[in-house]
């Protein structure tokens, strides 16, 4: 049992715990995830690791409500408990490599210059990784594209460790448009360079911003948050074309080369138990799919 | 000698069955058992003893069921096995003890697993409840995997008094005996779970969602958290596809999955939440003991089911019995044919699978007759999903996170007859390291290398 010690609702659908899983925030890395289950009767719910803090033994997830599970995940409050809370999963992100070698710190002169991408419930997710090249002395910037001006979360929390640009698709806060145009932007009218983008949010989103990079041939990093069961490599569910072969997002995963995974069948995948009846349409107001 | 005919065992009529989980064999009762046993010849060299992977004194037990008891013959039994209701479920018998048994060369072999379930069930249903007292010498054992290599290691250890405790990366414990085998083909509540209290009570503790290797590491269970040893017994690990087009269209899954998601998620219950596909037509490809539990389990969810195997029926490596069954609940035998391509509707979901028909060539290196392609011979089967039972490749995970752990070509770890790996104080056995096998060769690894610990510790 895995309790949850603090509990923020970021906004409507989105909420933010702090669960106590001492042994996971020891081996917690930027970019892996974990799997929960809430009760007996519950699916495993594969989540991107939001912070983790080693000396307190917590662990911080962030969940949108998209469907019947994810609204039992959102329905705990503090002081509950988690019946499961296994991680961390996958591969640590790339990023955590390019310091491993290094022995501590980069000089910000001659570190890569960093893009992220964030889009809706895919925010939080960047932050430890922004967090982390901010720790390693690496400002990066990063975009974060909401509907609206009340869908933003983590924005402050980014702040203190990034440069923080925001869009909304209706012109409520900052860039009037979705992220693809405001990284069109950056690169064109400011013309600022990087060497690395990192690319998390919804599936369509990824792609779209994936493309967007690709055509200024900048390398992109994308988090893919396909359909597990186990998320050990056991069932192969997850499984994703990424430049012609089959991967397995769990063990090879989260994060991969952006420009060579197949997106299109991504998505179809990931909706796969859409009409199921066990995930009940009425309670999935989820737009990020077209 | 004897005349009496193999006793029949009784079953759930195959046409109901087929539209439930609950399990298919129903036992022996004590009047059956006693009938069966009195066959036994009580040979003085016993053929079954040698060709059992954890040679179990099989006439033993069965004499003494007969003139002392249950609990006598239970207790024969267990000084060889931790898991004689499961193994006396899911065992291949007649490739090990019942294809060794003199009768079966005139008539019918003893139905050793038979009445090693009836004994092992027996034993559930009287074991004493209370935790065993065992004297604790102080050293203590890390288990990975709960599955029946993990449990067999972990309750030999216990015996001798170590402080065993096993991690388990899934949240319930058994490992392919839950996620795995089907419920009708053995009882998750009733006797696996009953199986795992027994080992509990010799004092053997457990903990779940810990993936070695990710939630912690060998290294840090040997350097930091005191553990004089490890045995790993991870189990199989990354499910394989044929590499064919069309295996990422939408209904075609593992057969690790489809089990997964029935067995352990138990979603053919409403009562929980992980969903399955419901299909009307599943093709199941491949002949060992996986496809036929996942062509079965399609089948009880209410699909038309079909095995499509490369090789003929005697070459499927299936326990006759499950093949027996599956024919007797209707599911179709595509023998001698081979997918080539799934074929996908406009919106990437399964329409059918093409295949071709086989025929078989000379012997190949696994001594059976090897497959060969009709040319032109393609034709289609419809249906609406495909399900992948082609075994296993091992899981990278411990191996990359463990310092001088070998592993060999297949990327199997490297352990000797003992369980020894070339890293010191690290054992390991079961499909962790001979690739996709059976509950008792798994048990047996796990029985040898709890010896290897005992014997490498107390020389300490």
């Amino acid at each position: 049992m895995f309790k949850i010690v603090s509990k923020r609702q970021l906004s409507p659908a989105i909420t933010e715990m702090k669960v106590l899983a001492p042994r996971v925030a020891e081996s917690a890395l930027p970019g892996q995830f974990v799997i929960v289950r809430t009760d007996e009767f519950g699916e495993r719910i594969p989540l991107t690791i939001c912070d983790y803090d080693p000396e307190a033994g917590t662990v911080t997830i962030v969940t949108q409500t998209i469907g019947n599970s994810t609204a039992k995940i959102n329905q705990l409050n503090e002081g509950d408990y988690f019946l499961d809370f296994a991680g961390p999963l996958g591969q640590p992100s790339d990023l955590v490599e390019l310091f491993s070698s290094e022995n501590g710190k980069r000089k910000t002169e001659s570190g890569p210059r960093v893009l992220f991408v964030a889009g809706g419930v895919g925010t939080a997710p960047v932050y430890p990784q922004a967090k982390y090249l901010h720790d390693h002395g690496i400002t990066p910037d990063v975009i974060i594209g909401a509907k609206t001006a009340d869908l933003f979360t983590y924005v402050e929390e980014m702040k203190k460790v990034s440069n923080v640009y925001l869009c909304t698709d209706d012109g409520s806060a900052g860039f009037h448009g979705m992220v693809p145009a405001l990284m069109e932007d950056l690169l064109v009218r400011q013309g600022k360079k990087y060497d690395h983008c990192v690319i998390i949010g919804p599936m369509i989103m990824m792609k779209f911003a994936t493309q967007k990079a690709k055509e200024h041939n900048l390398p992109a990093v994308v988090s893919l948050n396909a359909l597990m069961v186990d998320g050990t490599g056991m069932c192969g569910a997850c499984r994703v074309t990424v430049g012609g072969k089959t991967r397995f997002t769990c063990v090879e995963g989260p994060e991969f080369d952006g420009w060579q995974v197949d997106f299109d069948e991504a998505m179809r995948r990931h909706s796969m138990y859409r009409n199921n009846p066990k995930n009940d349409p009425h309670t999935h107001p989820c737009t990020c799919l077209p | 000698m004897n005349k009496i005919d193999r006793v029949k065992v009784r079953e759930q009529d195959p046409k109901i069955r087929a539209t439930n989980f609950e399990e298919v064999c129903l036992g022996y009762d004590r009047e059956e058992a006693l009938l069966e046993a009195s066959r036994c010849l009580n040979c003085k060299r016993p053929r079954c003893v040698g060709a059992c992977p954890v040679h179990i004194d099989i006439p033993g037990f069965i004499h003494a069921l007969i003139n002392e008891g249950e609990a006598a013959a239970a207790t024969i039994i267990s000084k060889d096995s931790s898991l004689p209701s499961v193994c006396g479920r899911v065992c291949p018998q007649e490739t090990q003890c019942e294809g060794s048994c003199v009768l079966g060369i005139k008539s019918e072999p003893v139905a050793i697993g038979k009445l090693e379930r009836y004994v092992g069930d027996w034993k559930i249903q009287h074991a004493s409840q209370e935790p065993e007292h065992i004297e604790r010498n102080g050293k203590k054992v890390a288990i990975i995997g709960s599955g029946p290599a993990g449990l067999a290691c972990a309750s030999d250890l216990a015996k001798w008094g170590y402080e065993v405790k096993v991690f388990e990366a899934l949240h319930q414990l058994g490992g392919v005996l839950v996620y795995g085998i089907p419920e009708f083909r053995l009882p998750k509540e009733k006797i696996v779970a009953k199986e795992i209290e027994a080992v509990k009570r010799l004092g053997v503790e457990f903990v779940n969602d810990v993936i070695v290797g990710r939630t912690t590491t060998i290294d840090h269970l040997l350097d930091e958290e005191g553990f004089d040893a490890v045995f790993v017994g991870s189990g199989a690990g990354l499910p394989r596809f044929m590499g064919i087009e069309g295996e990422n269209l939408n209904g075609v899954f593992s057969a690790n999955e489809f089990l997964t998601r029935v067995n352990l998620m138990h979603a053919y219950d409403d009562r929980y939440d992980t969903p399955v596909f419901q299909a009307k037509k599943v093709v199941v490809v491949g002949g060992g003991n996986v496809a036929m539990d996942a062509v079965r389990t399609a089948k009880r969810l209410g699909a038309e089911s079909v095995i499509v195997y490369r090789r003929s029926e005697t070459e499927l490596p299936a326990r006759r019995e499950e093949v027996h069954h599956a024919k007797e609940e209707g599911i179709e035998f595509r023998m001698l044919t081979n997918p080539v391509r799934v074929l996908g509707d406009e919106k990437g979901w399964v329409r059918g699978i093409e295949c071709v028909e086989m025929e078989l060539g000379e012997p190949d290196e696994s001594g059976r007759r090897s497959p060969i392609e009709k040319k032109g011979s393609n034709f289609e089967i419809e249906c609406d999903a495909v399900i992948m039972a082609l075994g296993t490749s091992p899981n990278p995970l411990i191996k990359t996170t463990t310092k001088g752990l070998d592993t060999n070509r297949k990327g199997c770890l490297v352990a000797d007859e003992s369980g020894a790996t070339t890293r010191p104080r690290v054992f390991a056995g079961g499909d962790a390291v001979t690739g996709a096998a059976t509950v008792i060769l798994a048990m047996g690894a796990g029985r040898r290398a709890a010896q290897a610990i005992h014997t490498s510790l107390q020389s300490e």
